[in-house]
């Protein structure tokens, strides 16, 4: 038996005892587990889930063991990923800390902030936030106008930043700052790591479309930022942020935008409208269907395939727009059909009359709407295609 | 299986590549249609000593054990040049006709000719405009085949016919010389300038009989359809190469017009398209290797390639402006070869369709 027949056995072994039942089900929209300093499980087993996978380093297999994490090579985690679907097991936790910040904390950190804030993420003991755009920066991010001014040991902040995903939530923040406000746009921006509940942090959420309030304006006033709490280099924070959405990108592929789990497509039409002949009796739709089926097929044999190339060793940085632009189409072209088959129920706001998948279908329908805005929009994922892969140029 | 290229496949695709870009670039192409020639025998002569198109036989038939995702790189190679060459009838169909459905005999007698490259298949199977396997009134009566098939590819050029026939209500697939009596080819010009025929067979005696497996000929229908969506991946990318080419080199307003962004975005989407086309090709070659049902993978397949293709050779057109519009412009010969492959064996609405009906709807 080679050693990753062994590592298998061993880990579906483990799985196997130590994955709850109810955590192989499709998991609703409120058992979503996000961790952080208050957590919220609404399903008990979510909390032993979490612990038996963090207690192993799994919730970040590839990090090191000496921040907490799974130490895995990459072959191992395959394994991992593939028994963990093999009993589709739901993600023990969803964190952008885990997704996004850790690896640049891996990447760019110091030794001393990867052994405080990596292991908090592996457990899921904290819940980060993105302090990104501002009102008038947002696919400018560069243009970012919140003031980090030196005070000795430690930055002074001050400015706004908007649309921060559940800031409300959060218990740190990591946040683009500008520190050099002569040089040109991105040349003077720096990464602050810092604690909501540091004085001067005032959070409002923001209601979306869907009602949901995932997202908030955040105000900061004379915020004191110790120094040892920047991540990277003074003034060059753009190198950083520009990493953090390359890992963003790939992570919202990754996760297709799914959330808790919804009606079938097929099925929900073919219920609603009916087979003739055992075609589904509204053709047009059925075409749209199908095209749409396809797409995500095509889609999620794209980022299979872009994993085989990177294990490879291939060269597979441009994936992450063009992914990330599909991705986002294929979400919204799924749940619009989706709402269409269902009619008028693909319409109901809330109440008895409509029945839960029906109402979380028009949910779902209107949030997929911020799938080509979020984390860079389709036109500004487009514009780094055309430059980064295709080589064309800007105006001159 | 992985979708990344191993060590041999890498070497067989940078073999293929060099080969057609150098040996049959499309100036190769457009002298052949200046001359009025549809076939190249020794283009197609080196492609068989290349190994190629016998490629997907056992070595003991005179190939090499390859697999349709091996084949696949090179007919991509071929398309993107839109050379023409019998590596999807013969390599790729023959071949794998053999491969799926020969007797260890037939491999042996066949694979020498297709490996010297004295044997050059062509499949005969629809009966009318549009591709329609329930279709088949040609029927094998006592070893001879009787009927007519219409737009045979390479039907002209090839020495053997692979043609689709009821045999007592069942599906069979008898090889006729096509030199046999009874056999006769007319040739049609189509739009994309190559091998064509219409073959009528009147009582012409079969020289050997595959024996389909359960799936009748979709089995290897499915090889055909997966080989042409290779073509496509070629087809697209030459096209979309050129076109990109001509974005970094033309100005007008004193720009290169590769800088206007209602270009470049339709640039950057059509490669998107060509990116999640590419897996799904892969995919169907990869399918039929593993010898599961490749049925779903292949109709994705087809039709992604036939949307995405038919993008990508309509902008081509459109981003060169007038110059696209003219005959001494080659983006004239990417769509017109590229409908053709489209309309071959099931267009992108009969691959929707078929999906549909596997998938229960
Ligand atoms: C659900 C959701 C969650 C989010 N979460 C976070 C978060 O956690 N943290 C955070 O910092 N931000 C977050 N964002 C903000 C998001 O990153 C920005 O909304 C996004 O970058 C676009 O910025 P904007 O809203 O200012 O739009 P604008 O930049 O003003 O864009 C308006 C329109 O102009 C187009 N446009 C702009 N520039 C160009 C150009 N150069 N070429 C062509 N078209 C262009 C855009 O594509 C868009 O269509 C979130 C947004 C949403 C919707």
């Amino acid at each position: 038996m080679s050693d990753l027949d062994a590592f298998r056995a061993e880990t579906r072994a483990w799985l196997e005892a130590n994955c709850p039942a109810s955590m192989r089900t499709p998991m609703p929209d409120r058992e979503v587990v996000w961790g952080g300093r208050n957590p919220h499980f609404s399903n008990p087993d979510s909390k032993v889930w979490l612990e038996a996978m963090a207690s192993r380093g799994w919730t970040a297999p590839l990090w090191p063991k000496a921040y907490g994490g799974g130490g895995l090579s990459n072959a191992q985690n395959a394994v991992l990923q593939d028994e963990l679907k093999r009993i589709k097991a739901r993600p023990a936790i969803l964190s952008f800390g885990i997704w996004m910040f850790g690896p640049v904390i891996l990447e760019y950190g110091t030794e001393e902030q990867k052994l405080t804030y990596l292991p908090d993420m592996v457990h899921g003991r904290t819940w980060w936030c993105q302090g990104y755009s501002e009102p008038g920066a947002g696919s400018d991010l560069a243009g970012l106008q919140t003031r980090a001014v030196d005070d000795g040991d430690a930055f002074i902040v001050n400015g706004q930043k908007v649309w921060t995903s559940y800031a409300n939530h959060a218990d740190w923040m990591l946040c683009l700052v500008r520190t050099n406000p002569d040089a040109p746009k991105h040349e003077g921006i720096s990464v602050l790591l810092f604690d909501m509940k540091t004085p001067g942090v005032e959070v409002r959420p923001i209601k979306l479309i869907s009602g949901a309030s995932p997202f908030c304006e955040t105000f900061l006033t004379d915020v004191r930022v110790p120094k040892p709490q920047m991540l990277g280099t003074l003034n060059k924070g753009w190198d950083v942020a520009k990493r953090i959405l390359q890992y963003e990108r790939t992570n919202i592929s990754a996760s297709g935008f799914g959330g808790g789990a919804g009606l079938e497509l097929v099925a929900a039409a073919k219920e609603q409208i009916g087979l003739v002949d055992g075609v589904l009796a509204d053709r047009d739709l059925r075409s749209r269907i199908t095209r749409q089926k396809m797409y995500e097929r095509a889609f999620n044999l794209s980022m299979k395939r872009a994993a085989d190339e990177a294990k490879a060793g291939g060269e597979v940085s441009h994936y992450a727009s063009v992914l990330k632009i599909a991705a986002a189409k294929l979400n919204q072209d799924k749940t619009e059909l989706m709402v269409e088959a269902l009619g008028m129920d693909g319409l109901g706001w809330e109440g008895d009359g409509y029945d839960a998948g029906a109402l979380k279908a028009t949910r779902d329908w209107l949030r997929a709407k911020a799938n080509s805005i979020e984390g860079g929009t389709s036109e500004v994922n487009l514009n780094i295609v055309a430059k980064r892969v295709l080589g064309l140029r800007d105006h001159q | 299986m992985s979708f990344a290229l191993d060590e041999d496949l890498t070497l067989l695709k940078d073999t293929a590549d060099g080969f057609f870009s150098e040996r049959a670039p499309v100036s190769a192409f457009r002298a052949m249609r200046d001359a009025g020639a549809t076939f190249d025998e020794g283009l197609a002569g080196e492609i068989a000593a290349l190994g190629l198109t016998a490629a997907l036989l056992p070595e003991a038939a005179g190939g090499s054990g390859m697999g349709f995702r091996a084949v696949g790189l090179a007919l991509e190679a071929e398309g993107r040049t839109l050379a023409v060459s019998p590596l999807l009838q013969t390599g790729m169909i023959g071949a794998g006709a053999l491969k799926l459905f020969g007797t260890p005999d037939q491999q042996a007698h066949y694979g020498a000719g297709l490996a010297d490259g004295s044997i050059r298949f062509a499949l005969a199977i629809d009966e009318g405009p549009r591709h329609d396997p329930r279709r088949c009134e040609t029927v094998l009566v006592n070893g001879a085949v009787t009927g007519t098939k219409m737009f045979v590819q390479d039907g002209g050029s090839a020495t053997h016919l692979l043609v689709a026939a009821r045999d007592a209500g069942a599906d069979v697939l008898a090889v006729v010389p096509a030199d046999a009596s009874g056999v006769s080819r007319t040739a049609r010009t189509t739009v994309d300038h190559r091998d064509c025929a219409d073959v009528i067979f009147d009582v012409a005696v079969a020289e050997a009989i595959l024996p389909l497996g359960d799936d009748g000929l979709e089995g290897l229908l499915d090889v055909a359809r997966a080989g042409v969506a290779a073509q496509m991946l070629g087809v697209m990318g030459g096209a979309f190469d050129m076109t990109n080419d001509y974005l970094k080199t033309r100005t007008q307003f004193g720009q290169l017009i590769g800088s206007f962004q209602g270009l470049q975005h339709r640039a950057a989407a059509m490669l998107v398209e060509m990116e999640l086309t590419r897996s799904c090709v892969i995919a169907a070659l990869l399918a039929l290797d593993s010898g599961k049902d490749a049925r779903e993978a292949v109709s994705i397949a087809k039709a992604r390639a036939g949307d995405t293709l038919q993008l990508v050779t309509n902008e081509t057109i459109q981003f060169h402006g007038g110059i696209g519009m003219t005959d001494a412009h080659d983006s004239g010969f990417y769509i017109k070869r590229a409908r053709v492959l489209e309309a071959l064996y099931g267009n992108a609405a009969f691959h929707r369709d078929r999906y549909a009906r596997l998938n229960g709807y």
